[in-house]
C-alpha cells in the first residue's frame, strides 16, 4: 500500500485531533489497524464523517434488520436514497423521511429550508419527480418567546423552500411539549413518482467511468454536518451556527429538472446527491454499493473560494450538489443538459478497480482507504437497554383527581395548539401548486391525483410520543395504526411506510430501551398491516441541558386510492346524515391521553392498547366502504378521544365557510366516567356520517368485516350546536364558538412573532 | 382550426405544465417556449406560468422582465395578441409595464396558500368572455408577493375605465372575513384597455380539472377560442 502524504499545512493527527473528530479509541484503532498507518487528516475527517451516527447507523443498524422490508409491492427496500413501491399501471411511488433536528435547532430558517432541500434531491436522485412534502415538527409549548421564534423560522423555512422549487405540502403535524424545549424536531417527508422503468440507484459501475459534480461550488459551509447531527445540543451549540448550510431553493429547482432529464435520457450510470458528510458519502457510498474503487481528484472540484484544503472539500455540505457516474462517451451531453438549466458539472474522478477510496490533490495522494471496508467496517455497538424506573413509576401511578367539566375541558383541547387546526403553519405552504390535490393539508391524510390516471395515492406523517413516552412497544405500534387509520379514512389502502426515528442518546440505556421497543412495536404493526418499512433515518442525541426528548420515531406512510371518485374527506357533509362510530368503545383507559396531559397537566397511567387485527378489519372496511361510495366522510378518533374526533368533524375543513351541528346520543355506550367516554383515546376508532339511506348497508359491511359498529346520531343545521348526551349526562356547544377556538389558537399565540424577534 | 398556446418556461417556472394541461383541456394545442427563445413558433396566444422566474430573490418578475422571450411577448401583445399571466406570471407583465401597478409583500407579510372566492367584473377580455359580470368562482391562490397595489392616479383609471378583472370575495361569494393580501380594492387580476393582457394572483390553471372536483378557472383556457376567432 503506498502511504498517503498529509496535505501541506494540514495538523498533525493527535489523539486531542481524534477526540475532536468524535472517534473513540476502538474505532480509532481499528482504523490504524484497517490502514496499518497513522491515518492522515483528510482520512481522519472521512472516517468521523462516515462513522458519525448519522451516516452508519453503528447503535442502531442491529434493530433496524428487525424490520420487515418485503413485499410484492416493494421495488426498492432499505439502503438506497428512497424506498420505492410499485402502484398499477407501471407506476411507482418513492419517499422517505429525514430530520434536520440539530441544524433547525440553532437556525431555525435555514436548518429546515435545507432539511427540505435535502429531502426533495433523495427521492428525485431515484428518478422520480417530487409530488409531495410533509413535515412532522416538535417545539417547546408557545408561552415562550424562543419556541414561537423557533416554530416561526421553521415554518418560513420549510415554506419559503418548498414553495420556490414548486412542490405542494400535503400534510404534516406539529405537536408542542416540554420535552422538546431545547431540542425541537423537523422531521420532512418527500413523496415522488415515477415510471418504474425510470428507477435509478445511487451506484458506482464500470472501471473508468468518470464521477462529476453537478450543481453547487463547494464552499466552506456546513463542514462536519453529520457529526454535529451526531451528538447532544449544548450551549455550545450555539457556536455551530455557522455550520449550518445555506439553501438555494432556485437552484435546487434546476437541479430537479437537470437530473430529471440525465436520468429519462439516460445518460448516467449512478446518481446521488451530495447530503450529510457531501462528497464524501456519496462517493464511498456509491462505490461501496457498486463493489468498485474510485479516485477522486480535489483539483478538479470546482470551490467557492481558493485555498480550501482536501479535508475541507471532502467534508463540506454545501447544498445543491450531485454525484453523478457516468461513461466517459456521455460526458459531453450530461454538460449540455447541466448547461441548458444553467448549472456547472466538473468531472472530478473516475472508477477504479483496486477497490480503493482514494483522493488526491496537488499531485499527491492524501486519502487511500480500502473503500468496502471504510463502509462496512465501522464498529456496530449493542448498548445496554433497560427501561427507566420513573415511567416504570409514571405508568402505575394513579389517575389524577379532576372534577370534569366537560363542556370547558373540550375548548380547552381544541384550543391548545397540539390539537388546534394547523391553518396557519400550511397556509405558508403551497399545498396546491402541480394541479393533483385532491385532498390538501387539514384532513386524516393528504390525497393526490397519479397524473393522467385515474388512481392517486394518499399520504400522512404521524406519532404520538406521549404514548411511547409511557409505553415505547405500544406506543410504537399506535403510531403505525395510527398513520395506517388515517390513510384508510381518506379510502387508499396503506402500502408501507418510511421512519425517522429521532431519540436521544442511544449510550444511555433508558433511551436505547426506548428505542428497541418502538421498533420493535412498530415492526409489529408493520408486518400485521403489511406495509414494510422501505427506508428512514435515525436521528439520534436529541438531548439538550434539560434532558432527551420524547421518544418520536415518526412514521410516514402511503397508501393507494384505486380509485380518485372514491376519496372520502373528513369533515361532516350533508345534515341530516347518520353519524357512525366504529371499533371497540370498552378501552377507555386515560394513560397518555392528550386530555390528562394537556388539560390536567399530567402524562402517565396506563395507555389503551392497540390490536393489530382489529386495525387491519377496520383498514378493510374504510377502503372497502370508501370503494362503494357508502361514506360521506371518515375521521380517526385520535389525540382527544371521540369528542374531539366529532367536534374537528363538526368544525369542517380549514376553509368551510360554515360547521354543521350535531346531535350524538352515547347513552347506549354506559360507563359513568363521561370524562374516560369522551376523551379516552382508544384505537380502532373512526367516526363516519352516511347519508341515512346507506346506513344498512355500512352496518352490514362492518359486519361482514368483523367491524363493530354503532350509530350515535345525527349530522346537524349549518352552525349548530354540538349536543352529546351519555348516559349520565348531556353537553352542549354552539359549533361557530368551537369554530372561532379551534381556527384561533395558534395565530393568537402567534401575533407576536415581531416582538419575539427583537427579544430573541 | 386549432388555437396554439406557447406556455413560455423561465427556469424557474413551477406551473408550467399545470397552465400546459389546462390549455390542452380547453382544447388548445400547447407547447412550451424557452425563457432564451425569441421566437414563438407561432403562437395564437401567450401564457406566462406561476413560479419564481429567477428566483426572484430580488423582486418577483424584476429580472425576468428582462429575458430574450419577453421582447417577444411584448411585441406579440402589441400587435393585439392574448397575453395571460399567472401569479408570477402577472408580476411579470406588472414588470415589463404590460400592466398598470404593481405586486408587493403581502400584507401579513407570509406567503399565503389557500383557496379563495372571485368575483368577475370584466368579461370583455380574451380569458374571460365565457363567463358572467357577477359570477363566482373558487380557486387557489399561493404566493408571497401578490398584494396589488397602484398609484392614486393608476387606480382611479383602472377602476374608472372597469380594468378590474376579478376581485376577491368570500368563498360563498358574500363579504370577505379578512383581507386575502392586502390588496387594494380587493383586486385580485386586471387587465390593460383593449382587454388582451390579463394577469391574476389566484391560479385558474389549478381548477380546470374535473377529476379534482373543481373547474372554475377552465374559462380562461376557453375563452381565448372566442376571441381568437372574432379577430380572425
Amino acid at each position: 500500500m503506498t502511504i498517503a502524504h498529509p496535505f501541506p499545512g494540514e495538523r498533525p493527527v493527535t489523539a486531542e485531533v481524534v477526540k475532536e473528530h468524535n472517534l473513540n479509541e476502538l474505532e480509532y484503532q481499528r482504523i490504524v489497524a484497517m490502514l496499518e498507518r497513522t491515518p492522515t487528516l483528510t482520512e481522519l475527517g472521512i472516517f468521523s464523517a462516515l462513522w458519525s451516527e448519522h451516516c452508519s447507523y453503528k447503535h442502531s443498524k442491529p434493530i433496524l434488520k428487525t424490520f420487515p422490508t418485503q413485499g410484492p409491492q416493494v421495488l426498492q427496500g432499505p439502503g438506497e436514497n428512497a424506498g420505492v413501491l410499485g402502484l398499477p399501471d407501471g407506476w411507482a411511488v418513492a419517499f422517505k423521511i429525514e430530520s434536520h433536528n440539530h441544524p433547525s435547532a440553532v437556525e431555525p430558517y435555514q436548518g429546515a429550508a435545507t432539511g427540505v432541500g435535502g429531502i426533495l434531491r433523495d427521492v428525485f436522485t431515484m428518478g422520480a419527480r417530487p409530488v409531495a412534502v410533509l413535515n412532522s415538527l416538535r417545539f417547546g409549548p408557545l408561552d415562550s418567546a424562543r419556541n414561537r421564534y423557533l416554530f416561526g423560522g421553521v415554518v418560513k423555512g420549510v415554506g419559503d423552500y418548498g414553495n420556490c422549487v414548486g412542490i405542494p405540502t400535503l400534510g404534516g403535524e406539529v405537536t408542542f411539549a416540554p420535552g422538546y424545549s431545547g431540542n425541537p424536531l423537523v422531521n420532512a417527508m418527500c413523496v415522488g413518482l415515477l415510471r418504474a422503468e425510470d428507477l435509478t440507484l445511487a451506484q458506482a459501475h464500470g472501471v473508468g467511468n468518470l464521477l462529476l459534480t453537478m450543481g453547487s461550488s463547494t464552499g466552506r459551509d456546513g463542514i462536519h454536518g453529520a457529526s454535529f447531527a451526531s451528538e447532544d445540543l449544548s450551549e455550545k451549540s450555539e457556536a455551530r451556527r455557522p455550520q449550518v448550510q445555506v439553501g438555494d431553493p432556485f437552484t435546487e429547482k434546476l437541479l430537479l429538472e437537470a437530473t430529471l432529464e440525465l436520468i429519462e435520457r439516460r445518460l448516467v450510470v449512478g446518481i446521488q446527491d451530495m447530503g450529510a458528510a457531501g462528497l464524501t458519502s456519496s462517493s464511498a457510498e456509491m462505490a461501496a454499493r457498486g463493489g468498485v474503487g474510485v479516485e477522486l481528484d480535489m483539483d478538479k472540484v470546482p470551490t467557492r473560494e481558493a485555498g480550501m484544503t482536501p479535508y475541507e472539500i471532502m467534508l463540506s455540505e454545501s447544498q445543491e450538489r450531485m454525484l453523478i457516474v457516468a461513461e466517459p462517451h456521455r460526458v459531453e451531453e450530461i454538460v449540455a443538459v447541466c448547461r441548458k438549466w444553467e448549472l456547472d458539472a466538473a468531472v472530478v474522478g473516475h472508477v477504479t478497480d483496486d477497490g480503493m477510496f482514494r483522493i488526491k490533490a496537488g499531485g499527491v495522494t492524501v486519502a487511500e482507504i480500502p473503500g468496502q471496508r471504510l463502509v462496512d467496517d465501522v464498529p456496530i455497538y449493542y448498548p445496554d437497554a433497560q427501561e427507566s424506573e420513573k415511567v416504570v413509576a409514571l405508568r402505575k401511578a394513579p389517575a389524577p383527581a379532576h372534577k370534569a367539566a366537560i363542556e370547558k375541558d373540550l375548548v380547552a383541547l381544541l384550543d391548545n395548539p397540539s390539537i388546534a387546526s394547523k391553518r396557519w403553519v400550511f397556509e405558508q405552504y403551497d399545498s396546491t401548486v402541480q394541479a393533483n390535490t385532491l385532498i390538501g393539508p387539514g384532513g386524516d391524510a393528504g390525497v393526490l391525483k397519479v397524473p393522467g390516471t385515474d388512481f392517486g395515492i394518499a399520504v400522512t406523517v404521524d406519532c404520538n410520543s406521549r404514548l411511547l413516552a409511557l409505553d415505547p412497544y405500544e406506543g410504537g405500534k399506535a403510531t403505525v395504526a395510527e398513520a395506517a387509520r388515517n390513510i384508510a379514512c381518506t379510502g387508499a389502502l396503506p402500502l408501507g411506510i418510511t421512519d425517522c426515528l429521532n431519540f436521544g442518546n442511544p449510550e444511555r440505556p433508558e433511551v436505547f430501551f426506548q428505542f428497541r421497543e418502538a421498533c420493535r412495536g412498530i415492526a409489529d404493526a408493520c408486518r400485521a398491516f403489511n406495509t414494510p418499512v422501505t427506508g428512514g433515518n435515525v436521528s439520534l442525541y436529541n438531548e439538550s441541558p434539560t434532558g432527551a426528548v420524547d421518544p418520536t420515531p415518526t412514521v410516514g406512510m402511503v397508501g393507494l386510492l384505486e380509485k380518485l371518485a372514491c376519496r372520502t374527506p373528513s369533515h361532516f357533509a350533508q345534515s341530516g346524515d347518520k353519524v357512525l362510530l366504529t371499533g371497540p368503545t370498552a378501552d377507555r383507559r386515560l394513560g397518555g391521553s392528550a386530555y390528562w396531559a394537556l388539560v390536567l397537566e399530567f402524562v402517565g397511567g396506563e395507555q389503551p392498547t392497540v390490536d393489530l387485527d382489529q386495525e387491519l378489519r377496520l383498514q378493510k372496511f374504510l377502503v372497502a366502504g370508501a370503494k362503494a361510495g357508502l361514506f360521506r366522510s371518515a375521521h380517526d378518533c385520535a389525540s382527544g378521544g371521540l369528542l374531539v374526533a366529532a367536534a374537528e368533524a363538526a368544525i369542517g375543513g380549514p376553509y368551510a365557510v360554515h360547521g354543521l351541528g350535531a346531535s350524538l346520543d352515547l347513552a347506549a355506550l354506559g360507563g359513568s366516567d363521561d370524562a374516560a367516554l369522551l376523551f379516552s383515546e382508544g384505537h380502532g376508532r373512526v367516526v363516519l356520517s352516511v347519508a341515512p339511506g346507506n346506513e344498512a348497508a355500512v352496518a352490514a359491511l362492518a359486519k361482514e368485516h368483523g367491524v363493530p359498529v354503532a350509530t350515535i346520531g345525527t349530522v346537524g343545521a349549518v352552525d349548530g350546536e354540538l349536543a352529546v348526551k351519555t348516559a349520565g349526562g348531556a353537553y352542549r356547544w354552539p359549533v361557530p364558538a368551537l369554530r372561532t377556538t379551534y381556527f384561533n389558537a395558534i395565530p393568537r399565540r402567534m401575533s407576536h412573532v415581531a416582538e419575539d424577534r427583537a427579544a430573541v | 382550426m386549432t388555437m396554439k398556446v406557447a406556455v413560455v418556461r423561465f427556469p424557474g417556472s413551477n406551473c408550467d405544465d399545470d397552465s400546459l394541461q389546462s390549455a390542452a383541456r380547453a382544447g388548445c394545442k400547447a407547447y412550451y417556449v424557452w425563457h432564451r427563445d425569441t421566437d414563438l413558433h407561432g403562437a395564437d396566444v401567450v401564457i406566462l406560468p406561476g413560479g419564481f422566474s429567477y428566483g426572484d430573490y430580488l423582486r418577483s418578475g424584476a429580472i425576468a422582465r428582462f429575458s430574450p422571450v419577453m421582447q417577444s411577448v411584448l411585441e406579440f401583445a402589441k400587435q393585439g395578441g392574448p397575453v395571460l399571466g399567472i401569479c408570477n406570471g402577472f408580476q411579470i407583465l406588472c414588470e415589463a409595464g404590460m400592466l398598470p401597478g404593481a405586486l408587493m409583500r403581502n400584507g401579513r407579510l407570509s406567503f399565503v396558500s389557500r383557496p379563495v372566492g372571485l368575483k368577475v367584473e370584466r368579461t370583455e377580455t380574451a380569458f374571460t368572455s365565457r363567463y358572467a359580470r357577477g359570477d363566482l368562482l373558487r380557486m387557489p391562490v399561493a404566493h408571497g408577493e401578490g398584494r396589488f397595489t397602484a398609484d392614486a392616479g393608476t387606480l382611479e383609471r383602472i377602476e374608472g375605465d372597469g380594468l378590474v378583472v376579478v376581485r376577491y370575495v368570500g368563498l360563498d361569494g358574500g363579504p370577505l372575513p379578512e383581507t386575502i393580501n392586502g390588496s387594494v380594492n380587493e383586486i385580485a387580476g386586471i387587465s390593460n384597455a383593449a382587454g388582451n393582457v390579463v394577469g391574476l394572483m389566484p391560479h385558474p390553471d389549478r381548477a380546470s380539472d374535473p377529476a379534482l372536483g373543481n373547474t372554475d378557472g377552465l374559462g380562461f383556457f376557453t375563452s381565448v377560442l372566442d376571441w381568437a376567432a372574432a379577430k380572425r
